[in-house]
């Protein structure tokens, strides 16, 4: 898969698990930043972050307002506020009302992405129980950017992906090790 | 693609008529939420395009006043982040304590619930009575929400729980007189409080100043707005005077980051240095 320029990456219920084995997949140094939503409880002190980091044995980084994105880097939403991509490619972060009862909401990162990147970006929505994400993919798709959707009948959780199919044609379904054949034989390029 | 184009278009152009015709600059406001913010207006507007909307806008004063409440976001609670007021009263009090008279600016106040937290905080620390706070906000709207100091009752039960792990001394309630499912605050902790339209965009300092709170509202703009923002609160601020942001919220990516120093890092409490 070429010209990939950043991957988003989102999930709810289950979701820990799968982004232990997608992340896990990232060839040695890959050349673009990776950013993920994962529904959190609204708790302020997420240790999604240090878990990850720990689990993998690579850096990842809680995403920061006004953060600039590395290539090569993992960045992970922290609870309590929207995570999104700024067009000079940096993060940021605000408080406006939860989505689907989600903040960080995975369609805010998507949508934001798909603007920053356009077709450069590859988005993925895993298992969950939730509609978060599936508008945001679909926008991903319409921008000319690449989309995968986890497998219902592989997610631990069918919902999040069914959502997303209803809505858009994705130019992947696939398992958990699916998707991980296809980050591993990510052909990237720096931006 | 054509018509998402058309749309990033239209918002700058709409964003430029609002500072022509009304003086509100949002031109250095965080694209990503701002572009959220206009399209969620729009459809709440039941306007086709943001062509439409600016025509709406540019025509009618009162729908830009509208439109104001959904480019500003009103998010706030009291004593929100409890362990950032502990670490006022535990760390910044003693301090100001060492101030005669003591001034402190609450930048981007919403809807008055952080001034009323700080002044609870002042009074139970015996220094209200010598402290001028200035409360601004670009949002008229809000301004009047918070002279009137008016909230739901449901939302006082959740600041009660704040108030009491913020190390809140007394009974939240005293604070409060209930009427009718709202809490009315207590009118006498906003006789020290001058509440102020000010812009961190276009307006400049207008007092010394020994405490500057801004939480939550640098996080909307772009790092040039953060910087002119910041260059205010460095200015107003007296020698070695303190700055407090929200919990997310950093100098670290700014140009200010050398000109403070983390006084209490996890709570976001800098001091100039």
């Amino acid at each position: 898969m070429k010209g990939v320029h950043a991957v988003v990456i989102g999930a709810s219920a289950g979701g820990v698990t799968a982004l232990f084995s997608v992340l896990g997949a990232l060839p040695a140094g890959f050349a673009i930043p990776v950013i993920c939503v994962l529904h959190l409880p609204d708790d302020r002190h997420s240790q999604l972050a240090e878990v990850l980091q720990r689990r993998l044995r690579r850096p990842v980084f809680e995403a920061r307002d006004k953060q600039p994105l590395r290539a090569g880097q993992i960045y992970v939403a922290g609870p309590g506020y929207h995570l999104s991509v700024e067009r000079d490619l940096t993060l940021s972060l605000s408080q406006e009302p939860p989505v689907h009862f989600s903040r960080p909401a995975i369609d805010y990162l998507f949508m934001s992405a798909a603007d920053a990147y356009g077709a450069g970006l590859l988005g993925m929505l895993l298992t969950g129980a939730n509609e978060d994400g599936a508008e945001g993919l679909a926008y991903i798709k319409q921008n000319g950017g690449r989309t995968v959707v986890q497998d219902p009948c592989d997610a631990q959780v069918a919902l999040m992906p069914e959502a997303a199919l209803a809505l858009h044609q994705p130019d992947h379904i696939l398992s958990l090790s699916g998707i991980e054949r296809l980050l591993a034989a990510l052909e990237t390029s720096a931006c | 693609m054509t018509s998402e184009r058309n749309t990033d278009i239209e918002i700058r152009l709409l964003i430029e008529a609002i500072y022509l015709k009304y003086s509100y600059d949002f031109r250095n406001y965080s694209g990503a939420s701002i572009k959220r913010r206009i399209l969620h207006a729009l459809r709440q507007f039941d306007c086709l395009t943001v062509s439409a909307l600016q025509e709406r806008v540019l025509h009618d004063p009162g729908m830009f006043m509208q439109l104001l409440q959904y480019l500003t976001i009103p998010v706030s609670e009291m004593f929100r982040d409890p362990g950032h007021y502990v670490a006022l009263r535990n760390e910044v009090v003693p301090l100001l304590r060492t101030w005669p008279s003591i001034k402190v600016w609450i930048a981007g106040c919403s809807t008055g619930e952080e001034v009323y937290s700080m002044a609870i905080l002042l009074r139970e620390e015996g220094l209200l009575e010598r402290t001028i706070i200035y409360a601004t906000d670009i949002n008229p709207h809000s301004l009047d929400k918070a002279k009137q100091g008016i909230y739901s009752m449901q939302s006082m039960r959740e600041y009660a729980e704040n108030y009491r792990l913020a190390g809140g001394r007394r009974d939240f309630a005293e604070y409060y007189t209930a009427a009718y499912g709202n809490a009315i605050m207590d009118s006498t902790l906003r006789d020290n409080v001058t509440f102020a339209d000010h812009s961190l965009a276009t307006d400049s300092v207008f007092s010394e100043t020994q405490l500057v709170s801004c939480r939550n509202v640098l996080i909307y703009f772009n790092k040039a707005l953060q910087d002119r923002a910041l260059g205010l609160f460095h200015e107003s601020l007296c020698h070695r005077g303190f700055l407090v942001l929200g919990s997310k919220e950093s100098v670290d990516f700014s140009a200010y980051s050398e000109r403070f120093e983390s006084l209490v890092k996890p709570e976001r409490i800098y001091r100039k240095s």
